[in-house]
């Protein structure tokens, strides 16, 4: 067998990564680091962005109730969407998973099919579907189940349909790759010893795929909280969230230093909820699973 | 009445048949086991009595109850599964008292027939323990403990030794073995292993394309084997083919390659066409000029594998394998020419192809 001798490797583990750790720093790190010291900057309304530096941005961003509900609606659309992907997506992996061949292959594509459009033309199709005189309303008007249009284009509702629409394929995906590890014996095992198809998915199935629905609903948390395209196009300008707040924060009021504070809150945001998670996860199932 | 009964049991999976009108019964407190290589449908065999398949045709009865179409979970069997199938988000305990959890058995109480099955496959104090923690051999005994704490009536075994490495396979098989007889459980063994059938059964089902092709004892099985298939399945077999030249009234005399041999037939009606078969052990080494001898060779190869010396020697009768225990002397080399006897009662015959059904 051969070895890799540590002396011998010398340079070129280094070379070999270097472009990708080139274009993870010019890319990423240096961006991050300049949103970072940016938002320490002063802006005046007159002269712009000042080189003097400041905390005033993060304690106007920490205090102002205004950005208090925008956080909050962000945190609130996060929570909808990881709910509805776990109650979607997770029975949605099962049955897939129990699929035969062909179809299987076919039904996942579907379930992909999402990841593969434009972001800008899967919410114009929304759009269409969700708006006053779009399909759905129509389609629940004819029906005679309404008599009014339901207001779903511009409503949180929306915006959470779209994001769970885009964001299902997360979970399936993590989801699946548990119940792929879950050894098929098992569920038999749990038949053999007395217990029901329904307690056999609780007791057993379930809590072995635990680990792949708590790291979908993480994916999941984390690209809603931070989605942008989807609540400015649906939600539109007047139902912020952290991301549009900062986008207009940038390019609206042109106050940089503060679209940079929201930026930087919501990466933090982000990184602690999504770190705790995992610690907790790591914690509760180490001694269980490889 | 046997205690399970199986009759006229089929499995077609579409144009595929798995298993073709099998019959069978086992008596309480036996042990069984289905012998076969993959694919000749012993374990869909296993799985229909669990009731994780349900057989196209045929009936199973339990004690006298039709239970062919009962749910897995009403049928009270203890099923141990070749990957184990533990629960790896329980701990021993959890696992081993799963069934009893679930008919609802009080904690005190099933804390100790837990206790109890596990101190039976000797994992006393391993309770706490996940089945990531264990060894190979360790997560097979809880395997068994699981089966076993719910006092089942029957035990279904499906090739639990086959991820054991050797030297502890050898000792499950006695182990498994003596607590079969302890608590004298109906127990049913689907395994490929010759060996492991052979050392912890009371009866074999050597099993071939979906049928049974023998059914016996182990040593009958091995000494009689009434088919092609189980005669060269069970251990080592020398194969000479030949053709009946008289039958009388224990014997068939039998032209093989120009050499008669007398063969007991047992009473069976051979003719024409036939296969003779005898075991490498049962033929020995002889010095040529001996009367005794059937036949002379040259030993083409000599292998020696601690207990036993294991040659190939060509004679005229075709090539013949002959397994010589060791007793301290080692048989002539490679080259050497040597006389071939054994003792006429160790042959068996059995019809060619397609004459009488078998084979």
């Amino acid at each position: 067998m051969a070895t890799l001798d540590n002396d011998r490797a010398g340079a070129a583990p280094w070379l070999l990564s270097a472009p990708a750790l080139l274009l993870f720093c010019g890319l990423l790190l240096v961006p991050l680091v300049l949103t970072l010291m940016l938002s320490f900057h002063v802006f005046s309304d007159s002269q712009g962005t000042l080189a003097t530096y400041t905390l005033r941005n993060y304690i106007e961003v920490i205090t102002d109730p205004y950005y208090g509900s925008i956080f909050g609606r962000t945190a609130g659309l996060a929570f909808a969407v990881t709910l509805l992907c776990i109650l979607l997506g997770v029975p949605e992996t099962i049955v897939l998973a129990r699929m035969k061949r062909p179809w299987q292959s076919i039904c996942l594509l579907v379930v992909l099919g999402p990841l593969l459009i434009s972001v800008v033309v899967r919410t114009l199709g929304w759009q269409i579907l969700l708006g006053n005189n779009g399909v759905l309303n129509n389609a629940l008007q004819a029906l005679h189940i309404t008599s009014e249009p339901i207001r779903l284009v511009f409503t949180m509702t929306g915006v959470v349909i779209a994001l769970t629409h885009v964001l299902v394929p997360f979970m399936v995906m993590s989801v699946w790759a548990t119940l792929q590890k879950l050894d098929p014996q098992v569920e038999w095992a749990g038949r053999s010893l007395g217990a029901s198809p329904f307690r056999v998915f609780r007791r057993v199935v379930l809590p072995q795929i635990l680990p792949g629905v708590l790291s979908g609903s993480i994916i999941v948390f984390a690209l809603s909280a931070s989605a942008f395209a989807t609540p400015a196009l649906i939600g539109g300008r007047r139902l912020k969230v952290v991301a549009t707040a900062a986008y207009d924060e940038f390019l609206g009021t042109l106050n940089w230093p503060l679209g940079a504070t929201i930026a930087v809150l919501l990466l933090i945001a982000n990184v602690v909820i999504v770190l705790g998670c995992s610690r907790l996860a790591e914690r509760r199932f180490k001694h269980i699973f490889d | 009445m046997s205690f399970l009964t199986l009759k006229g049991i089929s499995k077609r999976y579409g144009d595929f048949t798995a298993i073709e009108q099998i019959d069978l019964d086992v008596e309480r407190g036996e042990f069984l086991s289905l012998l076969g290589p993959s694919g000749c449908g012993k374990t869909t065999t296993l799985q229909m009595v669990a009731g994780f398949v349900t057989p196209t045709t045929g009936t199973i009865l339990l004690d006298g109850r039709d239970i062919t179409h009962e749910r897995p979970e009403k049928r009270g069997m203890g099923v141990v599964f070749q990957s184990y199938a533990l629960f790896p988000h329980m701990t021993v305990d959890g696992n081993v008292g799963f069934g009893l959890e679930m008919r609802n058995m009080k904690r005190a109480a099933r804390a100790e027939r837990v206790a109890e099955a596990l101190d039976l496959v000797r994992l006393s104090g391993l309770g706490g323990r996940y089945p990531k923690e264990l060894s190979g051999g360790q997560r097979q005994r809880v395997a068994i403990a699981r089966a076993l704490a719910m006092r089942p009536e029957l035990l279904l075994l499906d090739e639990p030794m086959s991820n054991l490495d050797a030297k502890l396979r050898e000792e499950m098989h006695i182990e498994l073995r003596a607590i079969q007889k302890r608590l004298g459980i109906t127990t049913i063994l689907v395994t490929h292993d010759q060996v492991e059938a052979m050392t912890m059964s009371d009866r074999i089902a050597v099993m071939h394309r979906g049928t049974i092709a023998q059914l016996s004892t182990p040593f009958e099985a091995y000494e009689r084997p009434t088919t092609l298939f189980a005669s060269a399945f069970l251990g080592k077999t020398n194969l000479l083919p030949g053709e009946v030249l008289r039958r009388n009234g224990r014997c068939a005399e039998i032209d093989v390659a120009g050499t008669t041999l007398k063969v007991p037939h047992e009473g069976r009606h051979v003719q024409g066409q036939v296969n003779v078969y005898i075991r490498p052990e049962k033929v020995h080494l002889a010095t040529i000029d001996t009367a005794a001898i059937r036949t002379t060779g040259r030993i083409t190869t000599r292998v020696f594998t601690g207990n036993q010396w294991l040659l190939l020697i060509d004679t005229g009768l075709g090539q013949l394998s002959v397994a010589q225990p060791n007793n301290g002397a080692p048989p002539p080399d490679e080259g050497a020419q040597v006389g071939v006897a054994w003792s006429d009662d160790d042959l068996r015959v059995l019809q060619k192809e397609g004459l009488d059904g078998h084979a």
